[in-house]
């Protein structure tokens, strides 16, 4: 059961970062979920996710210098949209956890992180192209991936594809 | 229609007219010119269009546009099972598809309850070292040829098809394999494989040393590359760089060490930075140097390979693959080192269905070349070229 002891070392050194944050944000943030394969906390004051990046990059005993990935997710229960950032501190205290922050389906916005680490620029461009979050803040927030003209969001689980672009047949 | 100006730091302007059609508006200076560097370029290696703005020869802001070769990767996922999506996986990064669905299967592993057999991870882990040897020299052979050097390109694809039939006679295909499963393998290597495999490396040994008097050491090639294109560590890490690119930068980070699947707690190698003395941390040599050297070490890892892997006596392949592959819900973050930096799948299982409820693939070059903005400001158009090849984008992996 070696593993499962690595495994659960990683999982405590989140948990520790995350009583860090939830000392200083309180009720901001939600419960920590302590599963073994992405442990992860929820911000629920969305207003609040630029400082709370800010001090999770910067504290002493955080310093989440890397942000590996942001993915956009789809919640359609629910009627949200949402960004599950995956971050670490990379060469410095070696823990990881993940930040999902979430807002309303249509109209919904959050704020970006893309002055906190460079990487959220392109990461938050695509999640906006592919859910239709806007990132509010975010310098440059056009479509990454997808023309510039492309019309919906395609990885919305209810999304139809356009009839014809440019008058050529889409569906194929 | 929403009108969205989003004016960047640079003069390069686009505003979203009515209808479908964009104009892009440009307030240029008398002295300034714009110049598109693609799609169809041949030092962009792909389809990636820079649009530069230029005072005489001196790029004052280059704004990459991607997506040319977008398929929408992770729409796909959602409507394939997960043993369907190996072959997906193939296709983002078509020079180094073993290590692409080498991240993928580890990703999903973490959310199955599976023991991979030993021999299974040896094999794993030699192909992966050889799709990375093959992938360096394309990075190496094209790069070359990017600053004007011909003959080691010419070097480069002759070792590197040694690989590829190698790779061929395990799997089946030259370059998109699907031989890398959820669980296991497709099929067993050959059984003289180890044998030709030993004679590749010693074959393959001495022209790393040939790469290095040909290239490396060539002081035109030197002039070309160093003190261009610099990069600090801690703006790398701020980028989100990772692999060659981080470790250009004189960050000692290996995904293989930092992060260790697989069996690669077991071996030994070193994780080459480079030391300033023979070019600048942080520049185009130092990342050239860092693939050069990284070609050495995976032969050695393929040696120590050879040595520990169990034989194939009762050995299955398919032995451990679940009859239904349907992980437990949840969601896991799972990444591999490819030869362009850190691969990572982030898949969420609903625990019912058999194909994940979300599939994002993290892709290394992508967010190796979001820095491009920054490196490009105030070089020269020449270097431009040294600078994008350094970065060693696919840009299968970047548009997905």
């Amino acid at each position: 059961m070696e593993e499962g002891a690595v495994l659960s070392q990683a999982v405590k050194e989140s948990a520790e970062a995350y009583a860090v944050i939830h000392e200083k944000f309180g009720d901001a943030v939600s419960a920590f979920d302590a599963n073994p394969t992405m442990p992860f906390f929820e911000v629920l004051d969305v207003a609040l996710w630029q400082k709370i990046a800010l001090f999770m990059r910067d504290h002493p005993r955080l310093r989440f210098n890397y942000m590996a990935c942001l993915s956009g997710v789809d919640y359609p229960a629910e009627e949200k949209v949402g960004i599950v950032c995956n971050l670490e501190s990379l060469g410095e205290l070696n823990h990881r956890i993940a930040v999902k922050v979430r807002c309303a389906r249509t109209g919904g916005s959050i704020p970006t992180v893309s002055c906190v680490w460079h990487t959220a620029n392109w990461h938050e461009r695509e999640a906006y192209d592919m859910y239709g979050m806007v990132f509010a803040g975010h310098p440059d927030l056009r479509r990454i991936l997808c023309p510039e003209d492309w019309e919906g969001y395609p990885l919305l689980k209810d999304y139809k594809v356009q009839e014809t672009y440019h008058g050529v047949k889409v569906p194929y | 229609m929403k009108e969205l100006d989003t004016a960047g730091q640079g003069s390069i302007r686009v505003t979203r007219k009515s209808g479908n059609v964009v104009v892009l508006e440009k307030d240029l200076a008398t002295e300034q010119m714009v110049l598109a560097m693609g799609p169809q370029h041949p030092s962009t290696h792909g389809v990636l269009k820079l649009e530069c703005l230029t005072d005489g020869e001196v790029v004052t802001e280059a704004e990459p546009y991607l997506g040319y070769l977008h398929r929408c990767f992770e729409k796909h996922c959602e409507n394939v099972d997960y043993p369907g999506i190996v072959p997906y996986t193939d296709r983002m990064d078509y020079l180094a598809g073993m290590n692409s669905e080498f991240a993928f299967c580890v990703a999903v592993e973490k959310l199955l309850d599976v023991e991979i057999p030993r021999r299974v991870e040896f094999i794993r882990v030699i192909v992966a070292e050889l799709n990375r040897i093959a992938s360096h020299l394309v990075a190496i052979g094209t790069y070359a040829i990017d600053l004007g050097a011909f003959t080691p390109f010419l070097f480069c694809f002759r070792d590197r098809e040694h690989i590829l039939s190698l790779l061929e006679w395990a799997s089946g295909a030259r370059m998109l394999y699907n031989y890398i499963w959820i669980g296991g393998l497709a099929y067993d290597v050959p059984a003289d494989f180890p044998r030709r495999l030993k004679e590749f490396v010693d074959y393959f040994r001495p022209k790393t040393r040939e790469l290095f008097k040909l290239l490396t050491e060539n002081e035109i090639f030197v002039k070309r590359t160093k003190g261009i294109g610099i990069m600090p560590a801690d703006v790398a890490i701020n980028y989100g760089w990772s692999g060659p690119m981080l470790r250009g930068s004189g960050v000692k980070w290996d995904l293989r060490r930092n992060d260790p699947y697989s069996v690669y707690p077991e071996l030994d190698f070193d994780v080459p930075v480079p030391d300033g003395k023979f070019s600048e941390i942080g520049d185009c040599l130092s990342r050239h140097l860092v693939r050069a050297i990284e070609m050495e070490e995976s032969l050695n890892i393929i040696d120590q390979c050879l040595e520990k892997m169990p034989s194939s006596e009762g050995f299955d392949p398919r032995a451990a693959i679940p009859k239904r592959i349907r992980p437990k819900a949840g969601e896991v973050y799972g990444r591999a080192e490819n030869p362009r930096g850190e691969l990572g799948f982030y898949i969420m299982s609903d625990g019912k269905s058999t194909k994940p409820l979300r599939c994002k693939a993290r892709s290394s070059c992508f967010v190796n070349l979001s820095a491009m903005k920054d490196l490009s400001r105030g070089q020269l158009i020449p270097d431009l070229v040294a600078i994008i090849g350094s970065i060693d984008i696919v840009l299968g992996e970047v548009d997905r």
